[in-house]
């Protein structure tokens, strides 16, 4: 005897079902028109100078003069460009070793303690707040820098300095992830060959890990590049191509955040601003893409 | 367990304990593998065989938290004394795990490592390890035309017997076997078997197992561990025959375990 089916009752389940599915979709939207419209916005802005021809894109990306107030103004963003880049590697430069080691060392060579002592660590670094970092930049590293080398102390070392310790724990804790997903028994065929715990670390568990470790790194570097306060503090913001380290320069951040009080919305400097954080958040996308492709083929 | 120290081997345990904190997981056990034979170590899960395994070539050495007392004697010499130099040691044993592990590197690569290792930096000679190894490993003739892949390209089997080709690429005299069949096909494993019958000709094997079938095809020793302690070892025909331990009957029979 068969018996057809009912078409099933609209129960509670279904309906607690329905609302659950609607408010997360209701979210979800919300968040993607919030993106876009930020995208958006910051791209209407940054790209109005281009094209009314108030400024022209190889002013902009190519001039070294940044003067804005002058009689006849010019907006070259280069000084800033550069000035980032400079602080952003040079600061990956110092703390990916560092990082590299803090993360082997808790993971590989004291797994026991070492993880115990220094997580709390990290995660304390991580959560101090910028203007720390830079109020301590200011009274320690620039001294430090003016004393030991020729200059005012401020500039692009001092805020890489700073920017290297800020964006310490961000690798070293991606780094550790990395290598403590390792499976366990790689290392041991390592170890079964005859392998020192050096060749072993070298040979195969840094190479192993190597596109996560680099993920790590560029987040860091995403991290340096999009900071603001702490760099501010220190660098010196002059308007100049940086030509030596210890000189005062600029970054695209600390620019926007000086300049943006003084400008009125819609004017051209107030757009050339806009336009420089268009290059900061395209570079976030850059960063964040170089990150995907990474985590693309650290999967093999 | 009369039949165990009786002969003195070249290798052999002698109340081998191995402790993890305060927990003994193997208890005094002292267990002879003869030269070109495949001794079989069989036994529920938790039983203590891996850690009896693994502490053949030191390797519990690197889990924090366990201790081994007794000794582990090899050609007269007790490796398991402090003051061993675990490094020279493990290339005398080899080791393959349960699951393939082979490094993420190209399949040449895989087994120049642990030569590389020791010094050898000639390309010659370096080829001619690496051919030799596949050769004994019975991969040579599937992987020669494309020795510079990934060995992660390779099937699940290729990849358990490079694995094997590895540890024999620095000439270890013994071969500790950990469940190394259990991640494979039923052809893979095949191949694999007939792989450690035609090793047993140049080298001792100890190979851990779930398998009874498989402990009865290829080994000639068989040692039934249950919690910690070695219940019965003996020759695999008869284990598998006329056990004399009541417990290992059972346990063979699959009515326990």
């Amino acid at each position: 005897m068969s018996v057809k089916p009912k078409k099933t009752k609209l129960e509670k389940h279904h309906i607690e079902d329905f609302i659950g599915r609607s408010y997360m979709s209701l979210c979800v939207l919300l968040l993607i028109v919030i993106i876009v419209s930020m995208v958006y916005f910051v791209a209407s802005k940054g790209l109005a100078n281009f094209f009314s021809g108030r400024v022209s894109l190889s002013e902009f990306f190519g001039g070294t003069k940044w003067a804005p107030d002058a009689d006849t103004p010019s907006y070259g963003a280069l000084p800033f460009i550069s000035g980032s880049f400079l602080v952003t590697l040079l600061a990956a430069l110092i703390a990916s070793p560092l990082s590299i080691c803090a993360a082997l060392f808790m993971t590989e060579i004291v797994p026991s303690w070492g993880k115990k002592l220094l997580q709390p660590v990290i995660e304390l670094l991580s959560g101090i707040p910028s203007v720390v970092y830079g109020f301590v930049g200011l009274s320690v590293i620039v001294p430090f820098l003016r004393d030991t080398f020729p200059g005012q102390g401020i500039g692009v070392a001092a805020g890489a300095l700073v920017l290297s310790v800020m964006i310490l724990p961000t690798i070293t804790s991606v780094a550790a992830d990395a290598l403590a997903a390792l499976p366990q028994n790689l290392k041991e065929s390592s170890f079964a060959l005859g392998a020192t715990r050096w060749q072993t670390i070298s040979r195969v568990i840094l190479p192993t890990t190597f596109p996560a470790i680099m993920t790590g790194v560029v987040l860091g570097m995403a991290r340096a590049f999009g900071e603001a306060l702490a760099v501010q503090m220190v660098i010196g913001n002059a308007p100049f191509v940086p030509k030596s380290l210890f000189e005062s320069a600029s970054t695209l951040t600390s620019v926007i955040t000086l300049g943006m009080g003084n400008t009125t919305m819609g004017s051209t400097h107030n757009n050339a601003l806009w336009s420089m954080a268009l290059v900061l958040m395209l570079m976030t996308f850059l960063f964040v893409l170089v990150v995907r492709m990474l985590e693309r083929r650290n999967k093999i | 367990m009369g039949t165990a120290a009786a002969v003195r081997e070249s290798f052999q345990t002698e109340n081998l304990s191995i402790f993890y904190g305060t927990y003994e997981a193997v208890k005094g056990i002292s267990l002879p593998f003869a030269q070109n034979t495949v001794t079989a170590l069989i036994g529920p899960s938790g039983c203590g065989k891996s850690t009896f395994l693994r502490s053949l070539n030191r390797m519990n050495d690197d889990i924090s938290g366990s201790t081994t007392k007794g000794s582990i004697w090899i050609d007269g010499v007790d490796i398991n004394a402090s003051g061993t130099d675990v490094i020279k040691l493990r290339q005398k044993i080899g080791m393959v795990w349960q699951k393939p592990n082979p490094f993420y590197k190209s399949i040449y690569d895989n087994i120049a490592f642990g030569p590389k290792y020791h010094g050898i930096k000639n390309k010659k000679e370096l080829d001619q390890i690496v051919e030799s190894s596949l050769r004994r490993a019975a991969l040579w003739d599937e992987v020669k035309d494309r020795l510079k892949d990934s060995a992660l390209a390779l099937s699940g089997g290729q990849q358990q017997r490079l694995c094997i080709a590895r540890a024999l690429s620095v000439n270890p005299q013994i071969l500790l076997l950990d469940e190394p069949a259990s991640a494979l096909d039923p052809v893979s494993t095949g191949k694999v078997e007939e792989l450690i019958k035609e090793l047993k000709e140049e080298l001792r094997i100890v190979i851990v197992t779930h398998n009874m079938q498989q402990a009865a095809r290829i080994s000639d020793f068989t040692a039934y561990f249950y919690l910690g302690s070695l219940v019965e070892y003996d020759k695999t025909e008869k284990i598998f025959s006329n056990p004399d331990n009541q417990m290992t009957q059972e346990y063979i029979m699959g009515r326990f375990g």
